[in-house]
This record gives structure tokens, C-alpha cells and sequence, in this order.
């Protein structure tokens, strides 16, 4: 398939600047619990984006053992990401059910008001 | 040189505990899978001191897993360094196993207790893992394979503190996680390999590149932030201090251990020494140990909570670790391996001592601790004992670790250095004072309820940890050689 305009060799990597910053901004910068583990996630997405991008080789094929096919990207990276996916998923889900529990506890998921009621108790 | 079963050793160290974390939870009985994770604990231990016997007899073991040769395949390898490493994982686990029970029973609900040891199995393959693999991507699955559990279970914790404590940590650790694998994504794209040794072989010819030395610093941060090296330790305090007392036992011996040992793996076998030269790498670890140990200590002073007190001591100690890095000598890279092992002996003997004062008294804060002197006479002298240790007295083995930091201070004519190493110790005994204090010169509250030292299940494992520092405090053959050898594979013949 040919794209109707050419790609700027370096976007895929301006993309993974801008999301791996915008992410973590997220993290670091909002209150919110669920917010903060979006951003996370925003911010382990542009690693993924990260590895593909450098594995693709311009015009290459799937790796497939052809003899039609001689220009083939590196798959190894895909499947470094696959097991970086997984590993993602298992921290979001474990974020997400650690904040179930936190609102349960506190009644709120808003950072400062958590502390605010640690620093009562302390 | 091995054969049969015996080759296939350094996979089952790993695969052991991986594999018996779901029969756990398949059985779902508190008493079984206790049974289970201390039979694979020991079993651990046994594997991990034969392999270290082979290592230091015949070489380094390497494992080919499946048969895939090396640079393609993911290999696991046992060197020195990493045969002694897995000893101090393997040990304490066994020990802190054996000790767990009575402890799970009083701070774990019963229905989730069966968790708690799968859990715990899970951290502990995460950790071993760490320590034999050949292969960089590898370490990070193990490194979170390790974490992820270890948030779980730090949130076992009874205060919906240690629920807020996990998701901080949780936070903090993932991007640490994701800053590895920045860093490992921009070696691959300049070596294409993954596997360590192949990857130094490659380094020399890309080293000064812009893309090399931005993975430097993305792994550092990134390590950095899951061995709690100041001032990304933010997330430690409060996770060791919620934690369940056998978990913090655990992993302030282990966990942050094997991250220094990471970092180790990553300066020395991938990039090797020509590193520090391009980057002031080693000046920035060693002002931060030092930031570390001054500031951190002085922190440690004004904490009420006995486990928040030991986990600021924590970081501190960290720092002694890093500074023995940045001396980038034999003598300050033994001291850092020595204090890996001694600091592991002394954390975990300290808080094994504090969840026996939690089973009796049901809690850690120093004013509560008011007349245990009395009360536990048995739990508070392994405390004090471990105490010295942790100060640096002579005869225990912090004074082993201390002696060489400070000797390789001296041989490059670091005064400063080794003065606040020095004043740190001093700041030390401030810090543990204060529970001496409130455990021996004050008496128990009246109407307090009349309390008895805890049972001998508790008390053999808090002395064997005891025992081990004045042990290996007086006895310092193996530790010392072993930690000299793993210098010197790291260094090579460089000064």
C-alpha cells in the first residue's frame, strides 16, 4: 500500500517524544489516581511505538521465509513489545484495583485529599 | 564438568518458584502453601551454594535455554557475582520462610494468606531471575515480574496506608521499568543484540554516541529508581513501613540488593570501565551516596515509627553501596559486594526483630516500644545486637563493610569521603538510640497487658540472622574472597 504523501523519516520518533512527555506530564502534573495511571500508560505506549518504529526497515516485508521476499523488517522487537504489552496490562490492572481498594479506604481518589486525611491521622 | 540433571540447574532455580507459586494458589490452604513456599525456599538455597561452589571451582556456568545458541537465544549465566548474589536471595528467603508463619497469621487475613506465599514466591523468581540472566530484555521481564508482586504484596499491609504506599510505588517503579527499556531499546538499535556479553563486545564501537549515552542515563534513572538511590527513594519510607512485617524483612534484604546488582551488570559487563570516563557518572553516584548517607541518617533521627526509622536507614545504606561504586577501584567495588551481602544479613535480622515487637505489641512506633528491654529480652537483644552491626562496630560484619569502604577511600586520599562515612556511622548510633532508650530505660505503661517473648519458631530465625552478622563478622574468608572476585571480574585488570 502507498501512502498519498511521504512520511518525514524522523515523525515516528517526534511522536514518541511528544507522547512519552505528554505522558508522564499527566503523571506527574494530575491529582487524580485513574488520571495517573492513564498517563502511565500514555507513557509506556511510546516505548512501544518506540521499538517498532526502529525495527521497521524501509519497504521490508513480514518476515516470512519466501524466497520472493529478500527486504523483511526485524521482528525482534515486535516480539519484545508483545511481552512489554503484557507486562503493561498487568501494571494497569493492578494500578486500577489498588485504586478500587483506595477509594473504598479513603472515599476519594484525589492525591492532595488523601494526604490531607494521612497527615490527620498521623 | 556438569552433566545430567545437574546441568539444568541454574534454569530451575528460577523456574522452581515459578512454577510453585500457582500450585499455591490451586491448593488455596494457608498451611500448604507455606509448606510449599518453604520447601521451594530451601530447595533454592540448596541449588544456589552448589552453583556458587562450581563457580568459584571451575568458572563461570553458562545455560543455553531451549538450546538456542547465545547471542539469538536467551542464555542464563552464573558468575561469581551473581552465584553470590542468589546465595543472599536464597538465604534470606529460607530464613524469613521459616520465620513467616506465626507473623502472616496475625497481619494477613486468613482467606487471603494463601496469596500472601504465592506472592511472595513470585518476587522471589522475579529476583533470582535478575540475578542469572544473560540478556538484557530478559531483566526487565524479571525486574517486573519482581516488582509487580512486591506491590501486591506491600498492599497486603493492615493500614489502608500501605494501599496508597503500593500505587506510589507501583507508579514510580513502572517508569523506572520503562526507563530500562528506553535505555536497552537504544543499545539494541546501535549493537542489534541483547545479549550482555555480546553487547559489550559491540559497546567499544558505538560508546561515544549521543544514542549510547542517553540509554546510559535513561537505565541509571531507571535502576536508580528501584534501588531507592537518593533522591529517587521517595516511594521507599512508606512502603517499608506499611508493609506487613514480613515483607518489609524480605525485601529491604533482598529487593534493592539485586537492583544494585543490576546497575553493576549494566556499568561494568555491558559498558565496562572506558564508561566513566565519558560520562561523569561516577562523581554524580558518589555525591549522591554521600547526599545519601549524611541526610538521609540525619532523617532517620526524628522518625517515631521503628520500621519507617530502619527503612530511611535504608536508603542511607544504599548510599555507602553507590559510593563504593563510584570509587570505581577494586577496593570500593568489594566494598559495595560485601555490603550487599552484610546489609542484606543486618536488615533482615533488624526487621525480623520488628514484626516479632508487632506479633507481641501490635505495633512499631518507638514510644510503644517503652520496657520491651524487659518484656522480650530475647527479640530485643537480637535487636541491639543487629544494631551493631548496622552501626559498624567491630567484630559484627558492618564494620567488615565500612572498613573496606573507608580503606578504598583512603587509597585515593579521600578525606572528606571518609569522614562522612565516618560521621554517618556516628549519626547511626544517634538514630538507634533512641529505641535502646525507650526498649531499656523506660518501663512498660502501666496497665499495660503482661506480654511474654515470642515463640522459638521466631525467635531461632531472628538469632541464625543475628549469628550470621557476628559470623561472618569474625569468619571473613568466604565473604571477603568471594566479594574480591566479583570486583575483579567486573574491573578486570584496569586500576
Amino acid at each position: 500500500m502507498q501512502l498519498p504523501i511521504e512520511l518525514p523519516g524522523l515523525l515516528n520518533y517526534w511522536m514518541v517524544i511528544i507522547l512519552m512527555m505528554s505522558g508522564f506530564f499527566v503523571v506527574i502534573s494530575h491529582g487524580n489516581l485513574i488520571k495517573k495511571i492513564v498517563g502511565l500508560n500514555v507513557f509506556q505506549v511510546s516505548v512501544f511505538v518506540f521499538y517498532i518504529t526502529m525495527s521497521k526497515v524501509d519497504g521490508g516485508a513480514a518476515p516470512i521465509l519466501d524466497d520472493a521476499i529478500q527486504n523483511y523488517s526485524n521482528p525482534l522487537p515486535h516480539v519484545l513489545i508483545l511481552t512489554a504489552i503484557v507486562v503493561g496490562v498487568a501494571t494497569t490492572a493492578l494500578g486500577l484495583a489498588l485504586v478500587v481498594r483506595i477509594r473504598d479506604a479513603y472515599s476519594t481518589i484525589e492525591d492532595d485529599e488523601i494526604l490531607e486525611q494521612e497527615r490527620d491521622n498521623a | 564438568m556438569l552433566s545430567g540433571l545437574s546441568s539444568h540447574l541454574p534454569v530451575i532455580l528460577v523456574v522452581l518458584p515459578l512454577i510453585a507459586a500457582p500450585i499455591c494458589v490451586i491448593f488455596r490452604s494457608a498451611s500448604l502453601a507455606w509448606l510449599i513456599a518453604l520447601i521451594a525456599s530451601w530447595l533454592c538455597l540448596g541449588i544456589s551454594i552448589f552453583l556458587l561452589e562450581q563457580v568459584i571451582s571451575n568458572g563461570p556456568i553458562s545455560y543455553l535455554l531451549g538450546n538456542w545458541p547465545a547471542p539469538w537465544g536467551i542464555e542464563y549465566k552464573v558468575d561469581v557475582l551473581s552465584a553470590f548474589v542468589m546465595l543472599i536471595v536464597t538465604s534470606i528467603g529460607a530464613i524469613v520462610m521459616v520465620f513467616a508463619p506465626k507473623s502472616v497469621q496475625i497481619e494477613i487475613p486468613s482467606d487471603r494468606t494463601y496469596l500472601f506465599y504465592t506472592m511472595y514466591l513470585l518476587t522471589f523468581a522475579g529476583l533470582l531471575g535478575i540475578t542469572i540472566t544473560a540478556d538484557a530484555f530478559n531483566l526487565f521481564v524479571f525486574l517486573e515480574i519482581s516488582s509487580l508482586s512486591s506491590y501486591v504484596l506491600i498492599s497486603l499491609g493492615a493500614q489502608r496506608n500501605a494501599l496508597t504506599a503500593a500505587l506510589r510505588y507501583l507508579i514510580l517503579g513502572t517508569v523506572g521499568a520503562t526507563f530500562y527499556i528506553i535505555g536497552v531499546g537504544l543499545m539494541y538499535q546501535m549493537t542489534g543484540t541483547l545479549n550482555i556479553s555480546d553487547l559489550a563486545e559491540r559497546m567499544p564501537d558505538v560508546a561515544s554516541t549521543k544514542t549510547i549515552l542517553i540509554a546510559v542515563g535513561f537505565i541509571t534513572v531507571g535502576i536508580g529508581l528501584k534501588l531507592g538511590l537518593f533522591p529517587l527513594h521517595v516511594w521507599l519510607p512508606n512502603a517499608y513501613a506499611y508493609a506487613p512485617s514480613v515483607v518489609t524483612a524480605f525485601l529491604a534484604a533482598t529487593a534493592t540488593k539485586v537492583a544494585v546488582y543490576a546497575l553493576l551488570r549494566v556499568y561494568f559487563s555491558i559498558f565496562g570501565i572506558n564508561l566513566f570516563s565519558a560520562l561523569p557518572i561516577a562523581e554524580v553516584l558518589l555525591i549522591l551516596g554521600l547526599i545519601a548517607i549524611i541526610s538521609m541518617s540525619t532523617v532517620a533521627i526524628y522518625q517515631n515509627n521503628a520500621k519507617r526509622l530502619l527503612a530511611y536507614s535504608s536508603v542511607a545504606q544504599v548510599g555507602y553501596m553507590v559510593i563504593g561504586i563510584g570509587m570505581l577501584t577494586i577496593t570500593g567495588l568489594t566494598a559495595t559486594i560485601l555490603h550487599l551481602f552484610n546489609h542484606a544479613v543486618i536488615k533482615g535480622a533488624l526487621f525480623l526483630a520488628l514484626a516479632a515487637v508487632f506479633y507481641r505489641i501490635k505495633s512499631v512506633k518507638v514510644e510503644d516500644m517503652a520496657g520491651l528491654g524487659k518484656a522480650m529480652p530475647y527479640t530485643m537483644a537480637a535487636f541491639v545486637a543487629a544494631g551493631f552491626s548496622l552501626i559498624g562496630v567491630p567484630s559484627t560484619v558492618g564494620f567488615i563493610s565500612k572498613w573496606y569502604l573507608i580503606l578504598g577511600a583512603l587509597d585515593k586520599d579521600w578525606w572528606l569521603v571518609a569522614i562522612l562515612i565516618v560521621v554517618s556511622s556516628l549519626l547511626a548510633v544517634i538514630y538507634f538510640w533512641k529505641v535502646i532508650e525507650y526498649a531499656y530505660f523506660k518501663n512498660r505503661p502501666d496497665g499495660a497487658t503482661e506480654i511474654r517473648d515470642v515463640p522459638l519458631s521466631m525467635l531461632i530465625p531472628i538469632w541464625v540472622m543475628v549469628g550470621s552478622n557476628f559470623y561472618f563478622g569474625l569468619n571473613t574468608n568466604f565473604t571477603i574472597s568471594a566479594a574480591m572476585k566479583a570486583a575483579t571480574s567486573l574491573i578486570g585488570d584496569a586500576p
